[in-house]
């Protein structure tokens, strides 16, 4: 018997050697460990065996038991594992063919920009204001210190609305936000309003007849001329990197006293001049000013008491420049092939 | 503003290299544009001296010249002009030269003979008969200047100027002078400025024998000075007065011109010369001019004067606009004798006015609209008598007029050091701020500081505190932070706008931007018929052309712009979206009761227009073709985006059936749609109408949809609750119904939904059918309908019962179940 059952475990390892197939490993199973499979078959012949050969042939075919488990659990990982191997070889799909595209929309770059802006200046406790783009005489001049006949009125290029007596027409800036804004809230006042506004020039790689600038307008009891600078740096290294430098430089403007340019180092070569600067090595980026004490009177705020700044950016100035458009009228053109850049 | 860079040298010495001296004056205020220096384009053309003048061997008209040009020997030059003798000095270009417009002259041969360069005309030189009147136009310029022979040419004519262009802002009309930037250029450097008082000896008579002057509206003319000049000879300026005038951007033209020209750059201050022969009665009378007046001004224009305008006159007739232009008929003229000179004051606006009334600018408007300093009418006159003595052209009568005063009283400032440092941010010492308000000008009277004449933007403290910033310098002042609370949010407009285009632009929507202003051709583009609200439009009195003339009523053909762009640009496709505003007309005149912004405290209007503001609604609009795009899938992106801002319980009616927006006639009548939400109607979407399409030239059926943002912030729900997730499993039923074409599905969904009542949990649309097996005329449309109780399990028999009653309701409006 201990022959037999030694034939059996070799040709049970045998067969389990030679099988390939999952569905086979079982027939094994039943065939040599089953009811009917050939080990119990001989264990039924045990009666036949002396009391001292049962305990002896009795572990022995324990013993066999066990290993031909022992292999067919064995085999089983071993063809699980490379059935799973030969089901993620054919799976194998090309990884370079494209994508299935996802519909993806597009934020227009100056809304994008002027997000940014919003949020630098949100994060400063500046609220968002807004302001009517067809606007009256007084708002976007008289209230802000230029009154008819003023000089300076030569330079706005103002569209007039027809039948209102050149009183009703196009804001040129959106500093008529600030006449707005003082006109309804007193101070402590700390806004910026991004907008639309209106010029009459003829349409250009730099010049359009209709461009946007973000206001900003704080009032408060003791602002200061050098919290407009500290203001400013602040929006431009958060927008520009820490390296960017900023120039300021005396100018005139009605509504504000004293008032200023503001240049930004040239994105290109960062100061040290060249073509896009024409050898400045800056960039006019914006005006500025502390607001004129005739503008706060205009605006029932006494400028013995408070005082303020203000600024006006051109946004399409700095997506420009952000993003190295060389030319305004793709913003307004809205090619796709141009949008889906940003 | 040109700035002769030799010219500023009579007064302050500023001796930095050009690029430094330019950077320095912009920091200080005075901004450079650029600067340019004379005759840099000209190279190796020098003074020669023709030595002899031989006819060409092979040819009439060119001759052979021997130039002596200051090298060993003297080299041959061919030319083919005619004006050249033997002795004449001329501007000869070497061989290797270069002449203005990038012209580079090489020795070459000329019909055989040999020829080293060019003799050089005016013209060539980029000069023309006015800078060297006594040269001919068309001919070798035969130079009579005091030079040496091989000299450069530019200093032998005085071509080597450097000319600095400044933008002058309209606060700084005393910087449109050349002693107004002198005197910045020494505060800037800190350096002595030296202006010397002008005077003239002049020649014994007297003045009121030959002219008398009456103002008669002193507010507009404070105050007059005139003078004479007699036996004048008119004839060109000299040399060095051409030179500064022409760096100064102004051309030469007459000694009498020119010295006007020349004490008004170097002054700031206008001047007018004009003939005595021509002021009858020998009388000038400064008043507004009568009704129908008339005048020729000096560019030969007929013009007609109005009664607010301030005329120079004599007994009879206007001879000048004042302040504006001179007459034609009064100007100089070579046969001119006695000229009498013009320096005055006139008030700004009055100048302005008439100057914008007449569509007239001149140098002289330019600088009286801005205000010119009203002390130095009579420092000019005599200034340009210096001049005409100096000039010998003519003699001075040792008598003037000075006719009115000016009651011209400085502008007086509180001088507080302490409130200048705090406006600022800064701490300069009050002495350091005396010292540079002194550079400018400025004097102390007591505790205040008193501006000078010319200074008449100087009003309020903060102008003296930019004074003072200015020249301590704009990046000495530190960087602070300011402080506060803040609070800062966005408003509740501003947060759905926001979510607006965050929901459009996660629907795979382009962002666009579009101009406000289009041209009205776009009535007739979208088919507005001819009574349409849309027609009445904000029109702009002066656009920049039609393109732009009139604010939109609609933002539909914007769109329709860009998509016709894009599809002839050969995009396959494009999905865009805008949110922008509309501008319509508010046909009421305005009423300021209760409307504080207008109010000041005493309840007064600040300002009374009678006319209303157009209102300015912003509207979501979509655009789209090629790809996915149909009725459909533009369908599809507005739910999701109404569905994204919470907004339910709308319905859609056919355009075609709704007066909300006039755009649907731009839509094709049996594919769009109005979305009404309790009556109101928030937009509109629908496939562009054929015609439509042709109109803006696009090949492929294009979609658009637009929605009311006002509307829509008013549907949207704002408090968001949670459902509770069912416990309980829904039962679903199919069913597959006929119906008569015409019958929309949406009224079947509804008999679904009031049948099925409060167990309903959805109804889906999964099928619609036309054709085989479905009689003509009819459709077949099959639902799912999910059922589902948040308090059991529903019996099959709940839900058969619910079905048989929507079968009744679906029966009533023509829907049967399909066999």
């Amino acid at each position: 018997m201990k022959e037999q059952l030694k034939k059996i475990e070799a040709l049970a390892k045998q067969e389990l050697e030679a099988c390939s197939e999952i569905k086979a490993l079982d027939d094994l199973r039943i065939k040599f460990l089953g009811k009917k499979g050939e080990l119990t078959a001989i264990l039924k012949q045990m009666g036949k065996l002396t009391p001292e050969e049962r305990p002896v042939i009795g572990q022995l075919a324990n013993q066999v038991r066990a290993d031909i488990e022992e292999a067919l659990s064995q085999k089983l990982s071993a063809l699980k594992a490379g059935a799973q191997e030969a089901r993620l070889k054919e799976e194998t799909i090309d990884i370079t063919l494209p994508g299935k595209p996802a519909p993806l929309g597009k934020f227009h770059p100056l809304t994008k920009v002027e997000n940014e802006i919003r949020e630098i200046f949100m994060g400063m406790g500046f609220e968002i204001a807004d302001g009517p783009e067809v606007d009256d005489d007084y708002h976007v001049f008289e209230a802000l210190n230029l009154p008819p006949d003023h000089p300076a009125r030569d330079t706005q290029d103002t569209f007039y609305i027809e039948n209102t007596d050149e009183t009703i027409l196009l804001r040129t800036q959106t500093s008529s936000v600030q006449v707005h804004v003082m006109e309804t809230q007193k101070p402590p006042i700390r806004i910026i309003s991004p907008g639309r506004v209106f010029r009459s020039d003829a349409v250009d790689a730099t010049h359009s007849p209709l461009f946007h600038q973000i206001e900003g307008l704080v009032v408060d009891k003791g602002i200061k001329m050098s919290d407009l600078k500290g203001t400013l740096e602040m929006l431009m290294k958060k927008l520009y990197g820490n390296d960017c430098k900023l120039r300021f430089r005396p100018h005139h403007f009605p509504f504000t006293e004293p008032s200023c340019e503001v240049d930004i180092s040239c994105f290109n070569c960062g100061g040290k001049g060249c073509s896009m600067c024409k050898d400045e090595g800056y960039i006019e980026l914006l005006g500025a000013g502390m607001v004129h004490p005739k503008v706060l009177a205009n605006c029932g705020i006494d400028p013995e008491e408070y005082s303020g700044f203000a600024f006006g950016l051109g946004l399409e100035r700095m997506v420009m420049g952000r993003y190295d458009i060389n030319d305004l009228r793709l913003l307004y053109e809205n090619d796709v092939r141009f949008l889906s850049q940003f | 503003m040109n700035l002769s860079m030799r010219w500023l040298a009579d007064y302050v010495k500023a001796d930095v290299p050009i690029k430094e001296y330019c950077h320095a004056l912009t920091m200080s205020g005075s901004k450079v544009e650029c600067y340019e220096t004379e005759g840099k384009d000209i190279s190796n053309v020098v003074v020669g001296k023709i030595l002899s003048v031989v006819p060409h061997e092979n040819s009439d008209h060119l001759v052979v010249c021997q130039v002596e040009v200051g090298r060993e020997a003297p080299i041959q030059i061919v030319t083919g002009a005619s004006n050249v003798n033997a002795g004449d000095i001329v501007p000869v270009a070497l061989d290797g030269s270069a002449l203005p417009g990038g012209i580079k002259i090489k020795k070459g041969k000329l019909r055989g003979v040999e020829s080293n360069g060019m003799l050089c005309s005016l013209g060539e030189l980029g000069l023309d008969v006015r800078d060297f009147p006594y040269a001919i136009e068309d001919g070798i310029f035969i130079m009579q200047e005091d030079c040496q022979i091989g000299q450069d040419i530019q200093s032998a004519i005085g071509l080597n100027d450097t000319s600095v262009e400044f933008e002058i802002t309209s606060n700084r009309p005393d910087c449109l002078s050349v002693t107004g930037l002198a005197r910045e250029t020494a505060a800037t450097f800190d350096l002595p400025l030296t202006v010397p008082e002008p005077s003239f000896k002049g020649v014994e008579g007297d003045i009121s024998s030959m002219l008398k002057v009456d103002i008669h509206d002193p507010e507009h003319c404070p105050r007059y000075c005139a003078g004479i000049v007699k036996n004048v000879k008119i004839g060109p300026s000299p040399r060095w007065m051409r030179e500064r005038l022409r760096a100064s951007g102004v051309r030469p033209i007459n000694n009498f011109v020119d010295i006007t020209n020349y004490v008004m750059l170097e002054y700031g201050q206008p001047m007018h010369a004009f003939d005595l022969r021509y002021v009858e009665g020998s009388h000038i009378n400064v008043r507004k001019a009568k009704a129908g007046e008339t005048i020729m001004t000096l560019d030969g224009v007929d013009r007609e004067l109005t009664e607010d305008m301030l005329v120079i006159a004599d007994e009879k007739k206007p001879v000048a606009v004042a302040g504006v232009m001179g007459g034609e008929y009064s100007g100089i003229m070579d046969d001119t004798t006695t000229v009498v000179f013009e320096s005055a004051y006139f008030e700004p606006t009055q100048v302005r006015r008439t100057s914008k009334a007449l569509r007239l600018k001149s140098d002289a408007s330019a600088r009286y609209e801005k205000g010119v300093d009203p002390t130095i009418s009579m420092t000019c006159l005599k200034r340009a008598f210096q001049l005409v003595e100096e000039l010998g052209a003519g003699e001075v009568l040792d008598t003037v007029i000075d006719c009115g005063h000016s009651n011209f009283q400085p502008s007086k400032v509180e001088f507080d050091p302490q409130w200048i440092n705090e406006f600022l941010g800064t701490d300069i010492s009050e002495d350091q701020m005396k010292e540079y308000l002194g550079r400018l000008g400025f004097t102390f009277e007591g505790s205040s500081v008193v501006a000078p004449s010319f200074r008449i933007d100087i009003e309020c403290k903060a102008d003296i505190a930019e004074e003072v910033a200015r020249i301590y310098g704009y990046n000495n002042i530190p960087s602070t932070d300011f402080r506060g609370v803040a609070r800062a949010e966005f408003t509740e407009e501003q947060k759905f706008v926001r979510a607006l285009r965050n929901a459009a632009v996660a629907l795979g929507g382009y962002e666009i931007a579009t101009y406000s202003f289009v041209s009205p051709k776009y009535f007739d583009k979208i088919k507005l018929p001819e009574n349409s609200p849309l027609r009445k439009v904000v029109r702009i009195v002066n656009p920049l052309g039609e393109d732009t003339s009139v604010m939109r009523t609609s933002t539909l053909p914007s769109m329709l712009d860009v998509l016709s762009f894009n599809y002839n640009n050969r995009n396959e496709s494009a999905c865009l979206f805008e949110i922008a505003k509309e501008y319509l007309p508010v046909e009421e005149k305005r009423n300021y009761q209760g409307d504080e912004a207008f109010l000041v405290s005493s309840g007064q209007p600040r300002h009374e227009y009678e006319y209303q503001l157009p209102d300015e609604p912003q509207r979501l609009t979509i655009g789209m073709y090629g790809g996915n795009a149909d009725f459909y899938a533009l369908k599809g992106m507005v739910e999701q985006l109404l569905a994204e801002l919470h907004i339910s319980g709308y319905e859609y009616i056919r355009a075609k059936d709704s007066d909300a927006f006039d755009e649907k006639y731009a839509l094709h009548p049996g594919r769009s749609a109005v979305i009404l939400r309790d009556g109101v109607a928030l937009g509109f979407l629908g496939e562009i109408h054929p015609d439509v399409q042709e109109n803006y030239e696009i090949g492929v059926k294009t979609y658009a949809a637009k929605l009311n943002i006002p509307e829509l912030m008013a549907a949207a729900q704002d408090k968001i609750t949670y459902s509770p997730l069912p416990k309980f499993p829904a039962t679903t039923r199919d069913l597959s119904l006929l119906v008569d074409d015409e019958v929309p599905v949406a009224e079947l969904e509804k008999a679904i939904r009031s049948a099925v009542g409060k167990i309903l949990e959805k109804v889906t649309l999964f099928d619609v059918y036309k054709g085989a097996q479905i009689e003509s005329g009819k459709k077949s449309v099959s639902y799912s309908i999910s059922m589902r109780s948040h308090d059991g399990t529903l019996t099959d028999e709940q839900a058969d019962s619910a079905v048989k009653k929507a079968l009744k309701a679906l029966s009533a409006v023509g829907a049967e179940l399909r066999g």
